[in-house]
């Protein structure tokens, strides 16, 4: 059974003034213990949104969320926000983009740390700060009995980073949601915090959700890829698959806007046109197929459904790359 | 933080002087003297001329202010002309400061108590009952002139209810020993609990309406800066972590929250202590507001100068407390 079933999960933001804005539109999809599952898209395709929804973060206020978020059995939409609260940080966590403006400034690290403890494993101040330090040593934070004194101001950013990690993994959650943990560092410091966290759910079998616009992060870490685009998952597949044949046009779009070292000196890299913003509703048709290089007629027409078309991999196109060259394999 | 406290107490000194002298012309350029309000529209010349002289008046102003800085370094201030004559001015300042400290302690207590909670609510609510109505309430509170708002207290409270009373500090008929001068203080000091309880509800509608600029003023900050800090990314962290509802509340939103209060309660005491002057002539408390406006009435050089200055001082120093305060609250500031 799935640790975490995300069934039809859609989030509209209904504001007074504007018209409303569907920002997840109908995902589906399942975490199993122990595995890494990657939210993969641009920034608007609602993939923050999605682990938001999850966590129960986003605001209750002009927030529409429906559909189901199962974890374990119990139906976290529908818990009360003092429920919710009792399982947030203990059997779900989450590390977020931006280290520096996710710590509070005015609160000692150590605190930061220990209270999450203190929380839900019910220790006292004492031991739960003895916990958070043994917690910094493991995310790789050395001389951890000073840091805990310290401020964020006073961290590198990886550092800032390895102590929401400690954080988010202080009960050992069974699920924890990475949002774009690497995106706000350096390069060199984005391959440390993605090993540490590799190490870490390997260890504690922890599932994990890493939610990102990097490919080359889901080509590292992730089991399965769901490709996002316009609150809709359009492709879904194991990673050596999606990676060794893209069939989506937005996947494989996306893959050849990743420079490659393989690639010819000089070769420019291929963006894939337009933006988000030329999107249409999916009600009117893919929303995709302004972008498109592979839309036919039928593109703008009729939106596609998400059909399994083979082991393992749905798609949502009408017009998959390869769909012509199967056709003929068939024949 | 040494270096940076010392340098804060040279700002004061240059304030303190430069004040001086701008207050020394200032009052001396003023219509009229302590010579014709002391001495009526029908003296004759002789005697003005004699308290002239008395009074050292008759220099010129370099010299009198040279005199007035040699006096002053030693605590001798001048003697009161107007305000209580014969009186060293030191020492009339010195009996009507415990009345107006507490006063304007209180009515900042009461301004903080209320304005910090209800801000903090009123931004949770957002658009709610609460929030409207506090709104409207700071906004009326702002608006409507603090004399105006004390006798209406004084009249729905004292004269129509006649549930506190209208004037003073204290009933003349209680038995009240005062060692500090602050009549609360020493009730509890001496354990005359009639005494404290009755100085307290003397201090109460005037505290009431001494406090309603420095409440709006908290009140409304404290909502706005709340309504910032519950967006923040790390609120947003401090819920992923499950943490109850008083941590949440408590050490991530109002700790970050409080950082702007804390500086506009310390300008707040220029407000309570302009309000002051105000208040305490409605309610007849003999404090430095009180001083301030007999003095001014009665163009009393020495009363002026000495209120005036220490009031300054008073405002000065508050200042830097609070910024002192402010890096024991805000760890940025204390590496910096």
């Amino acid at each position: 059974m799935a640790l975490l079933e995300v069934r039809d999960l859609s989030v509209r933001f209904v504001r007074k003034s504007e018209p409303t804005v569907s920002a997840v539109d109908g995902v589906s999809f399942d975490v199993h213990p122990g595995s890494t599952v990657g939210l993969v898209g641009e920034s608007g395709c609602g993939k923050s949104v999605t682990s938001l929804a999850i966590m129960g973060l986003l605001p209750g206020r002009g927030t529409e969320v429906t559909g189901s978020v199962n974890l374990e059995g119990s139906e976290l939409l529908r818990l009360s926000r003092r429920e919710f609260d009792r399982r947030r940080g203990k059997d779900l966590g989450m590390v977020f983009q931006d280290p520096l403006t996710s710590l509070n400034p005015v609160v000692p690290i150590g605190l930061q740390i220990s209270e999450v403890i203190e929380r839900h494993r019910g220790l006292s101040r004492r031991d739960a700060s003895r916990e958070a330090a043994k917690l910094l040593e493991r995310v790789g934070i050395p001389d951890p009995d000073r840091r805990l004194k310290e401020y964020s101001h006073q961290l590198s950013g990886g550092m800032r980073q390895r102590a929401l990690i400690a954080m988010a993994l202080a009960c050992e959650p069974r699920l924890l949601i990475a949002d774009e943990p690497t995106t706000a560092l350096d390069v060199t410091i984005q391959a440390q915090i993605l090993t540490l966290l590799k190490e870490l759910v390997a260890e504690t079998g922890t599932a994990l959700i890493m939610i990102t616009h990097d490919l080359g992060v889901v080509a590292g870490m992730c089991d399965e890829v769901n490709v996002l685009y316009a609150g809709r998952i359009v492709e879904r597949a194991q990673r050596h698959e999606l990676f060794s044949q893209p069939r989506h046009p937005y996947t494989a779009g996306l893959m050849a806007s990743v420079p490659r070292l393989d690639s010819p000196r000089g070769q420019r890299l291929a963006p894939i046109e337009g933006s988000v913003a030329d999107n249409i509703p999916w009600e009117g048709g893919c929303a995709f197929s302004p972008r498109c290089g592979n839309a036919l007629a039928v593109c703008r027409e009729r939106a596609p459904e998400l059909e399994t078309v083979e082991q393992g991999r749905l798609l949502r196109c009408h017009n998959p790359i390869g769909a012509a060259e199967m056709e003929r394999a068939h024949d | 933080m040494l270096r940076y406290t010392v340098r804060r107490l040279g700002q004061l000194l240059i304030v303190t002087v430069v004040l001086s002298v701008l207050l020394f012309g200032w009052l001396r350029a003023l219509p009229g003297g302590p010579v014709s309000a002391l001495l009526g529209e029908r003296a004759t010349e002789e005697s003005r001329a004699r308290l002239v002289q008395q009074l050292g008046l008759d220099q010129p102003l370099y010299v009198q202010y040279w005199k007035f800085v040699q006096r002053a370094i030693t605590g001798d201030f001048g003697v009161s002309t107007g305000v209580q004559p014969g009186t060293p001015a030191m020492e009339v300042f010195l009996q009507r400061m415990p009345a107006t400290l507490e006063l304007s302690v209180l009515a900042l207590l009461l301004a903080v108590a209320v304005g910090i909670p209800l801000g903090y609510f009123a931004a949770r609510r957002q658009g709610g009952w609460l929030d409207n109505l506090s709104i409207t309430w700071s906004l009326i509170g702002v608006a409507v002139p603090v004399f105006f708002l004390a006798f209406l207290l004084k009249y729905v409270f004292a004269i129509e209810f006649g549930v506190l009373p209208a004037s003073g500090r204290q009933a003349a008929g209680i038995d009240a020993t005062h060692a500090t001068g602050f009549f609360v203080l020493d009730g509890v000091l001496t354990t005359e609990w009639d005494a404290a309880w009755n100085a307290l509800i003397h201090l109460l509608l005037p505290a009431i309406a001494l406090s309603t600029i420095p409440f709006a003023v908290i009140f409304r900050l404290t909502r706005a800066s709340v309504l910032d800090v519950v967006e923040e990314d790390y609120v947003r962290t401090a819920r992923s972590k499950g943490l109850g509802a008083m941590v949440v509340r408590g050490r991530h939103i109002l700790r970050n929250a409080m950082l702007p209060v804390v500086t506009t309660i310390g300008l707040q005491t220029g407000a309570l202590l302009s309000g002051a002057v105000l208040t305490e002539q409605v309610f007849n408390i003999p404090g430095i507001g009180q001083a301030l406006s007999l003095g001014f009435q009665r163009q009393d050089y020495a009363v002026l100068q000495v209120v005036i200055l220490a009031t300054a001082m008073v405002y000065v120093l508050v200042n830097l407390l609070v910024d002192l305060a402010y890096a024991a609250i805000d760890p940025r500031l204390r590496t910096r």
